[in-house]
């Protein structure tokens, strides 16, 4: 039976237990709470004002198909969030090296992932193409420095 | 052309390694073939009515002898014997086994080839003007651009789940030969102040729903153009429809929120982004541009003339070779219409014979056109009879280009399990009673596009006569619409009325392009005799 | 009657429910009745098919003629390509189709 993992997490520090409140309620009155749930419609920059006090934003993915959460991950990192940042839901191991360079540092996915096949779906691209998220020198920056 | 250093050639094969690993979990039941289908498009591998369908990626319609023949290669050991050339500049076979798929992207990228982002919910092969480097019209080659932002596209992190498929096309001729206004966004490089830049137009498309792509900017420079493009994807990928997927397509969100509104969005979202330092430094896109200097021509063939003494040749001069911008060659366009044949089908053996005429003839040098025809885009006037000469022996010289028999055909219901009519025994039919040479150029340019349903993968709309194959009630019926155009006249055809079955569409046709005989002006083509004398003539002359 | 139809996952094949397997001719395939969606399932969980569906036709002499042309090139090949059909030596084959 191949190892499997329901939690996976990309930080040193240690993990947030606080359950996260929704955008909605995070903007009406729950303004201390420190971990945030947000829906692939939800309007991510509502929370740049406060990302120095979050230590959670957890990014609810659906569906597979529904790409806006990468886009939500690039914004906040964007913005300069430096907490954790988890893709929960039905996030598939084919994704992960994708989320992985939009800023995802943890992963909560509602089927177990096998272990051995992502490890080498990390370690597969040398380099890419683009510069995004994660700090991996993209190929023009190898090329001319 | 563009050549892969050890940077493009890794990540090409880390991505046959990767899918060697996806099909190999499909087969061993890891994974379910909902999970599995994203996966296997996002490498152009379809399953279509007969076998695995897969689409192999000729960036900007471009390759060399050594790609042809590996296509070749590919259709005789792993298919049976032939490919499909698309309206995208790719090349698609019929009868692929999932089983050897990964084996046949392994031999593709021994040649630097591959089939990454042909299909999926992500950027698409990025096209281009099949007569780039050689047109005289272009202010610029518009392939290196097309390049960065095909490397700028590949596994882009952001949007390899957008709501739906995403088309770039790139120009740099006021002449359209790309169908750019009619793509996600279309890219129309221009010069200001002795400084080139992008005019980017986005939103246009065709399928259910045909629209004209609106300009966004009319000047983006290279060293902005990554940024902005991020910025454009960014604000579709979080506000694209993802509730239907008849609405999913950018055209759409352009169409409800407006262009303007779009604009104001992508300026917003372009100022964040421009701050990351995501664009290339000048210096790649300059060392793109230097693996697309011209060739070495030689400046004695500048003389040369053809000897037109051979009628059949002649035929073929005037109505498929093209004016280069350097004196003493040609565009040579091979037609893969011949009559009676299958639309942007070509066997093994052709393919060969094409490969060896650009290595032999055209500086190693080949194009693939949205018109679903090949290209030598550099041949030296002198050479031209002997290029004709394999040409005729191959099957290969009909000389048709740009006339009715020139069609664009989908796959259709013959292949295509999205199809809900036949496209190539109509285009076939057609074919044959225009089959008089003398006939089709008396009719001039006429661009005829068969879609085998609403997907408009043989772009109807955009036909000076388009058809469109629908389903009723269980048999085939084809609706015919006139006036449209992928050109820089762009524009979209309308529906003449009811449909007709497959006999009942070629006659309408006929008694079209007579209308047209009867009533055009001298030297005048049917599409602008049609947008002077409007739909009813033709109507009349339809439907009696 | 209700055949099912799908894919070989390995191959591509078509493929047609024969009672107990999977068959390239639909000659072969019977009439799997109330049961077919049921089956349907079970074969393709245990991926002896691919995205199998079904469908209805009438039976005739020659065999089960699916109801909707889609089937019926499906069964036969391409009528473009009679060469690369199940029946390449019979020119008269596209007809069934039509």
């Amino acid at each position: 039976m191949a190892e499997e993992a329901a939690f996976l997490r990309f930080r040193d520090d240690t993990p947030h237990e606080e359950p996260a409140v929704t955008l909605d309620s995070f903007l009406a009155d729950q303004s201390n709470a420190t971990a945030v749930r947000v829906e692939p419609g939800d309007e991510a920059r509502a929370l740049i004002p406060h990302l120095d006090r979050l230590a959670l934003i957890e990014v609810s993915f659906p569906s597979f198909r529904d790409g806006r959460g990468y886009s939500t991950a690039r914004i906040l990192r964007e913005a300069g969030y430096r907490g954790e940042l988890r893709a929960e839901g039905d996030v598939l191991v084919d994704q992960i090296p994708l989320m992985r360079r939009c800023g995802f540092d943890s992963f909560a996915p509602a089927a177990p992932i096998d272990a051995a096949v992502l490890q080498r779906s990390l370690a597969r691209y040398p380099q890419p193409y683009q510069k995004a998220a994660d700090g991996a020198a993209p190929v023009w920056k190898l090329r001319h420095g | 052309m563009y050549r892969y250093d050890e940077y493009d050639q890794a990540i090409v094969d880390a991505r046959v390694d990767e899918f060697r690993d996806q099909v190999r979990r499909r087969l061993a039941g890891e994974i379910t073939e909902d999970q599995f289908k994203p996966l296997r498009l996002m490498n152009g591998l379809y399953l279509q009515l007969h076998a695995y369908m897969l689409r192999v990626a000729v960036p900007y319609g471009t390759l060399d002898s050594r790609q042809m023949r590996m296509l070749a290669h590919v259709a005789r050991t792993y298919d049976r014997g032939y490919g499909h050339f698309t309206t995208r500049q790719n090349i698609q076979y019929n009868w692929i086994r999932l089983d050897q798929a990964p084996d046949i992207l392994t031999e593709l990228a021994t040649v630097e080839m591959h089939a990454i982002q042909t299909s999926g919910n992500c950027i698409r092969n990025i096209s281009s003007d099949q007569y780039a480097g050689a047109a005289a019209d272009e202010v610029t080659d518009p392939r290196p651009w097309a390049e960065l932002i095909r490397q700028w596209s590949t596994f882009h992190p952001e949007f390899t789940y957008l709501p739906r498929k995403f088309k770039i096309a790139v120009i740099a001729a006021e002449e359209d030969r790309a169908a750019m206004r009619l793509h996600d966004i279309g890219i129309r490089l221009h010069e200001r102040d002795g400084v080139l830049g992008a005019a980017i137009f986005v939103g246009g498309g065709m399928g259910r729903t045909p629209m004209i792509a609106h300009e966004i900017r009319d000047f983006v420079t290279a060293d902005d153009l990554m940024s902005y493009l991020e910025a454009c994807l960014r604000v579709y990928n979080r506000y694209g429809r993802r509730d239907n997927i008849y609405k999913a397509r950018i055209k759409i969100l352009l169409h409800e929120i407006g262009p303007d509104d779009y604009r104001r969005q992508v300026e917003e979202e372009f100022a964040q982004v421009k701050a990351l330092g995501i664009d290339p430094p000048a210096a790649e896109l300059a060392r793109i541009t230097a693996m697309f200097a011209p060739p070495a021509f030689d400046a004695a063939a500048a003389g040369d003339v053809a000897d037109r003494t051979d009628p059949d040749f002649a035929v073929w001069l005037d109505q498929n070779v093209r004016a280069h911008r350097q004196p003493g060659y040609a565009i040579v366009n091979i037609s893969l219409k011949p009559v009676g044949g299958i639309p942007g089908d070509a066997s093994a053996d052709q393919i060969d014979v094409m490969a060896d005429l650009a290595q032999r003839y055209g500086f190693d040098e080949l194009r693939v056109t949205h018109a679903q025809n090949i290209v030598l885009p550099h041949v030296r006037i002198a050479d031209l009879k002997a290029v004709w000469t394999a040409l005729v022996d191959a099957g290969l010289a009909e000389a048709n280009l740009d006339l009715i028999s020139d069609i664009i055909a989908c796959p259709g219901l013959d292949y295509c399990s999205l199809a809900n009519a036949r496209s190539i025994p109509l285009a076939q039919k057609i074919g044959e009673r225009f089959a008089d040479p003398a006939r089709q150029r008396d009719l001039g340019e006429l661009k005829l596009k068969i879609s085998g349903c609403i997907n408009a993968c043989g772009h109807h709309h955009a036909g000076h006569i388009g058809i469109l194959g629908v389903d009723r009630k269980g048999t085939e019926n084809f609706q015919l619409l006139l006036g449209g155009s992928g050109a820089e006249d762009v524009s979209l055809g309308k529906i003449t009325g009811p449909g007709f079955d497959e006999d009942g569409v070629v006659d309408a046709i006929e008694r079209v392009t007579d209308k047209y005989l009867e009533v055009r002006d001298p030297g005048e083509r049917f599409v602008d005799t049609y947008r002077r004398v409007g739909m009813t003539p033709f109507k009349e002359a339809i439907y009696g | 009657m209700r055949l099912i139809t799908g894919n070989d996952l390995a191959t591509g094949d078509v493929v047609w429910w024969t009672g107990g397997d999977w068959s390239r001719h639909i000659e072969q395939a019977v009439d799997a009745g109330d049961r077919a969606e049921a089956i349907a399932r079970e074969e393709e969980a245990a991926r002896r098919v691919n995205v199998p569906y079904v469908i209805e036709a009438t039976a005739t002499a020659d065999g089960p003629r699916p109801a909707h042309i889609k089937d019926r090139i499906r069964a036969l090949g391409p009528t473009v390509r009679p060469d690369l059909t199940l029946k390449p030596a019979d020119p008269a084959a596209g007809s069934w189709v039509i």
